[in-house]
């Protein structure tokens, strides 16, 4: 059983409120900040962790917060980023409806160290209820003097709120999340500027995934080094997955990095195996953007090694037989499943959730869906099949933001390691497009 | 020409929570308010946004109409049209789909009598919205009514439950900064 860093308290009774969480040692991170460390020193431990990016980058946090200017007399500011919406996705909403006070205990060691006397909470406006939820715990911290003029008499100052969004994924990219903020649509901005040097108001700015905030007290309360020692080489430390799809036991995991897969999946500690007594087809493994797997490569690297819940065996083999961590998002899917549909299916929401401001996205993510809905409906015809692949190839990295790379992943995983089942659609279009319709080619499996 | 309809206005109570909001955004930056105006006034004039409830939140913030327009019509939560008392908002991504929010999807609307996209039920009770990931797939299939999340309804007991509950509801739930739930949304009828 893997330690629990975020985790360990979260079905405590009451753990919502300030006293309860301060039983279980919650806020010992912001006494120990701001009583004995300058904000420099918090950042170097944060560095010195190795933690990685929870939102799906994985960009070295304590890298990310050194890059952040302080030019005199400029206010700086750290919002947290908890615009969950990349599909698979869900430990943000749990961490922050049950632990509140965790992320604001983060929200506070962490403006600190950046040196931030406004910081803000952007929350996906579908989660209005957790954005209440926070609201109570924020007035409670503020009242408990963790919050607001010379917290705990050490001279520093932290106004905290909450903001909430209007139902957009791209929302969740950085600099679109910025410009929701200040009470514009969600377009991602060009970079240069990065938002460490032009952010939120044109000020220097940070944001975070939730989950890489939450992590912030106990890498400060424990020490970047000790946080460091759990994981495998540069993945330290430990990693909400949420799992879903057609597993025996969907939901919110935190494990140590460097679990292997095939435990995760069939473990009755975690997921406890593939539903309804099936067999497992593939995964998604970090959210639906990207590369999906067959068995074979999900559970073992294509040099026949344990493929383990780390950033560097995830993505072990490139895209040809890799895929990425991500968010964590893992998406099981059974021997039944239409892989076809499901590609489909994501493809309509990148569609959707296009901003339109870059023409190979707005228009790239239209012709994926038009044509996988063709394939879908049996109306596809063999060339369609690489023309997706031409399609997905001209959207990526030709985007402001690398939602043009989120749409293209799927379609061009899906085509590259179930290319027999697109054919299928093309060559059985009857067969194919009767409901429940399970494709009768060779199975992927190990 | 000068519109002969009332002019719609807030609460007091929408009103201080509105002056609350603001004071979280530096002075010069009122417009920052922009969403969580828009979301209370969705929850005030009976659940969707229209062209004069927008004039409203730019009165409000300071701003020209269309800059409200621009953002109301980017985000997809707000309703640009006049919706059923209770908006179903159907999560359908593939997580979802892979646990049945097509067949989810079809109850509703057979019990209904509604159609995704389309008009109210004929009793005014429920419109049906698809929309995208909800961000509980582990609970799926997922229905979100305002800032309630129904989940698991994978059961017709489930789908039942849930709807018998709306059709119980005489009030939207009060939010946090009202003394009671509103009932805009019944004047549609």
């Amino acid at each position: 059983m893997g330690r629990k860093l975020l985790t360990e308290h979260i079905n405590v009774e009451g753990i919502e409120k300030l006293d309860v969480y301060r039983k279980h040692g919650g806020y010992r991170s912001v006494e120990k900040a701001l009583k004995t460390m300058t904000p420099d020193e918090v950042v170097e431990e944060v560095k010195k962790s190795g933690l990685r990016g929870r939102g799906g980058a994985g960009f070295p946090t304590g890298l990310k917060w050194s890059f952040l200017a302080k030019p005199e007399g400029v206010p700086r500011y750290l919002v947290c980023n908890a615009d969950e919406s990349e599909p698979g996705t869900f430990k943000d909403r749990e961490l922050m409806s049950k632990l509140p006070h965790l992320l604001i205990e983060g929200m506070i060691t962490g403006s600190y160290a950046l040196g931030a006397n406004t910081s803000y909470i952007y929350i996906r406006g579908e989660l209005l209820y957790v954005l209440r939820i926070l609201e109570k715990a924020i007035a409670e911290a503020y009242a408990a003097g963790f919050l607001g003029k010379n917290i705990l008499g050490s001279g520093y100052d932290l106004d905290l709120y909450v903001h909430p969004g209007g139902g957009a994924y791209i929302c969740g990219e950085e600099t679109a999340l910025l410009e929701s903020l200040e009470g514009k649509r969600g377009n991602p901005r060009n970079k240069p500027p990065f938002p460490a040097v032009q952010g939120l108001y044109a000020r220097p700015t940070v944001v975070n995934n939730v989950e890489s905030i939450a992590a912030v007290p106990v890498i400060v309360n424990e020490g970047g080094d000790e946080y460091a020692k759990i994981g495998v080489g540069k993945s330290t430390g430990t990693k909400l997955f949420s799992a879903c799809g057609h597993l025996n036991k969907p939901g919110i995991y935190e494990i140590e990095l460097g679990l292997p897969v095939e435990e995760f999946i069939y473990s009755d500690e975690y997921c406890g195996g593939i539903w309804k007594g099936r067999d497992l087809k593939a995964v998604v493994a970090g959210g639906s953007s990207v590369p999906i797997l067959p068995k074979e490569l999900i559970l073992k690297t294509a040099a026949g090694e344990d493929r383990l819940m780390t950033y560097e065996s995830l993505s072990d083999g490139g895209f040809v037989t890799g895929t990425m961590l991500g968010s964590g998002g893992f998406i099981a899917m059974d021997e039944t499943t239409n892989i076809v549909r499901n590609t489909w299916s994501f493809s309509r929401f990148y569609h959707h959730e296009s901003c339109g401001q870059c023409s190979p996205c707005r228009e790239g993510t239209g012709w994926l869906e038009k044509v996988l809905h063709r394939l879908v409906h049996g109306h596809g015809q063999m060339h369609d099949i690489d023309l997706l692949v031409s399609v997905a190839k001209q959207i990526e990295g030709n985007t402001i933001c690398p939602l043009g790379e989120a749409a293209a992943w799927p379609v061009a995983a899906a085509v590259r390691h179930f290319r027999d089942e697109f054919e299928w659609h093309v060559t059985h279009p009857q067969e194919a497009t009767k409901p429940g319709a399970i494709f009768p080619g060779k199975l992927v499996t190990a | 020409m000068e519109s002969t309809a009332v002019k719609p206005q807030f609460s007091e109570a929408a009103k201080a929570e509105i002056e609350r909001i603001c004071k979280q955004y530096p002075e010069d930056r009122r417009k920052s308010a922009m969403l969580p105006v828009l979301h209370i006034a969705q929850a005030e004039f009976g659940g969707w946004v229209s062209p004069e409830v927008q004039d409203l939140v730019a009165d409000v913030l300071g701003i020209k109409p269309i800059e409200v327009y621009e953002v109301s019509s980017f985000y997809t939560m707000f309703n640009l049209k006049p919706v059923g008392k209770h908006v179903l908002e159907i999560c359908r991504t593939g997580p979802c789909m892979l646990r049945g929010s097509e067949e989810l999807t079809a109850q509703l609307e057979r019990i209904t009598g509604a159609k995704v996209g389309g008009p109210a039920s004929e009793d005014g009770l429920f419109t049906l919205k698809e929309v995208e990931c909800l961000a509980a797939c582990g609970f799926a299939p997922i229905v979100q009514v305002r800032e309630q999340y129904y989940e698991q309804l994978d059961t017709p007991e489930a789908v039942d439950a849930m709807l018998a509950e709306l059709r119980n509801q005489v009030h939207r739930p009060a939010l946090p900064w009202e003394e009671t739930g509103l009932s805009n949304a019944l004047a549609n009828n």
